[in-house]
């Protein structure tokens, strides 16, 4: 009998189609328009990404509203070795953004050259993919805006 | 948090328990960006997974026997029933199988169901089609397959099949090397021996 270890690529998919309810279909309008929003909280704060219910007070949330297209990286982590279906196909952060207006932060890629010109606390902006359908992936990722430097203090 | 429970306690019961919580019905308001715009009421958000699948000793056994159009499956030692395809245990005693064994390539439908809507990136599959779990002859549990070469709608339980192969040139150590099932015109299997198809417990020995 042959000795050669038998083996086959396999693919598993369950290919979903899901219902959004109102407030994370607003949310996915507004990424397939160029809009990024969020919900306001009874005590004022905006939770973003939008989630349908008050995570403290389990109130219902309606009032949606438009946040910022740049924001704060609150941490992150870098994919040296990202895999076939991830935002970019190069190496890139995983961040936790906080986006200007808003309380919460969300979950996205940051193209950055290299861990090195990642820090906490710098500000990125977003990427729009061109072909938006109403997905996460609409935005494809986020990149650094670059420190401004005071201006006459050069030497 | 506590007191919100006894105040709930307290309360009469004064919603209809099926309608729907005021939650789903509460209409949002958006910003001004996204006035009139068509909403999106639905997301695709597919599940993947991609790997390389090792079949291990039994199974490797089974597949290379595939390539020469025979089919293996492996004893229990300790109730005699015969599993395919085989995994190298006996899922009844636990225990290692003992003994490789080689089956024939006809059996019986013992149960089947009709499919009626397309699969998405099966299109080899054509609804309506047939799958079975088929009991060859000298095994003691079914398999599932296609029954092909006859109309869905004529399969019955008991009736006899043979498998169908790929031309010999196509082989492979593949279980696609059965096409699929189909109807040998023997008279149907009279299914009343239960134990063989293991439908009771395995006695204490």
């Amino acid at each position: 009998m042959s000795s050669e270890v038998l083996q086959a690529p396999l693919v598993l998919e369950y290919p979903f189609t899901r219902s959004t309810g109102p407030v994370i279909g607003a949310f996915l309008t507004g990424l397939r328009d160029g809009v990024i929003c969020g919900i306001r909280r009874a005590d004022g704060t905006v939770l973003c990404p939008p989630q349908e219910y008050d995570p403290l007070t389990a109130e219902p949330l309606t009032e949606l509203v438009e946040v910022g297209q740049a924001g704060e990286v609150l941490t992150w982590a870098w994919n040296g070795d990202p895999r076939p279906m991830q935002p970019f196909d190069r190496p890139f952060a995983w961040a936790l953004i906080r986006l200007d207006g808003a309380d919460t932060s969300m979950l996205h890629a940051v193209f950055a050259p290299s861990a090195a010109e990642m820090s906490t606390g710098m500000r990125v902006r977003v990427v729009w993919r061109t072909e938006r359908e109403g997905h996460i992936a609409d935005i494809a990722g986020f990149e650094p805006i670059p420190a401004q430097r005071p201006s006459g203090r050069q030497q | 948090m506590f007191e919100e429970d006894r105040v709930s306690a307290d309360r009469p019961a004064a919603r209809d328990p099926l309608a729907a919580p005021a939650a789903l019905s509460a209409p949002v308001t958006l910003p001004e960006a996204l006035a009139g715009a068509e909403p999106v009421e639905s997301v695709c958000t597919p599940i993947r997974m991609t790997y390389t699948y090792t079949p291990g000793r039994a199974l490797s056994r089974y597949l290379r026997a595939m390539a020469d159009k025979r089919i293996l499956g492996e004893r229990c030692g300790a109730t005699g029933q015969v599993f395919v395809p085989p995994r190298g245990v006996s899922p009844l005693a636990g225990a290692a199988t003992s003994e490789v064994v080689e089956l024939a390539d006809t059996g019986y439908v013992e149960s089947f169901n009709i499919t009626r809507v397309p699969i998405e990136r099966r299109p080899d599959l054509k609804p309506p089609y047939c799958s079975a779990w088929i009991v060859l002859d000298g095994a003691s549990v079914g398999f599932l397959g296609l029954v092909i070469n006859i109309a869905p709608e004529e399969v019955r339980i008991g009736m006899r099949v043979r498998a169908v192969w790929k031309p010999d040139e196509e082989l492979e150590t593949s279980a696609g090397n059965i096409l699929g099932w189909e109807p040998t015109g023997e008279p149907d299997e009279v299914i009343t021996d239960y134990e063989r198809i293991g439908r009771v417990e395995a006695s204490d020995p």
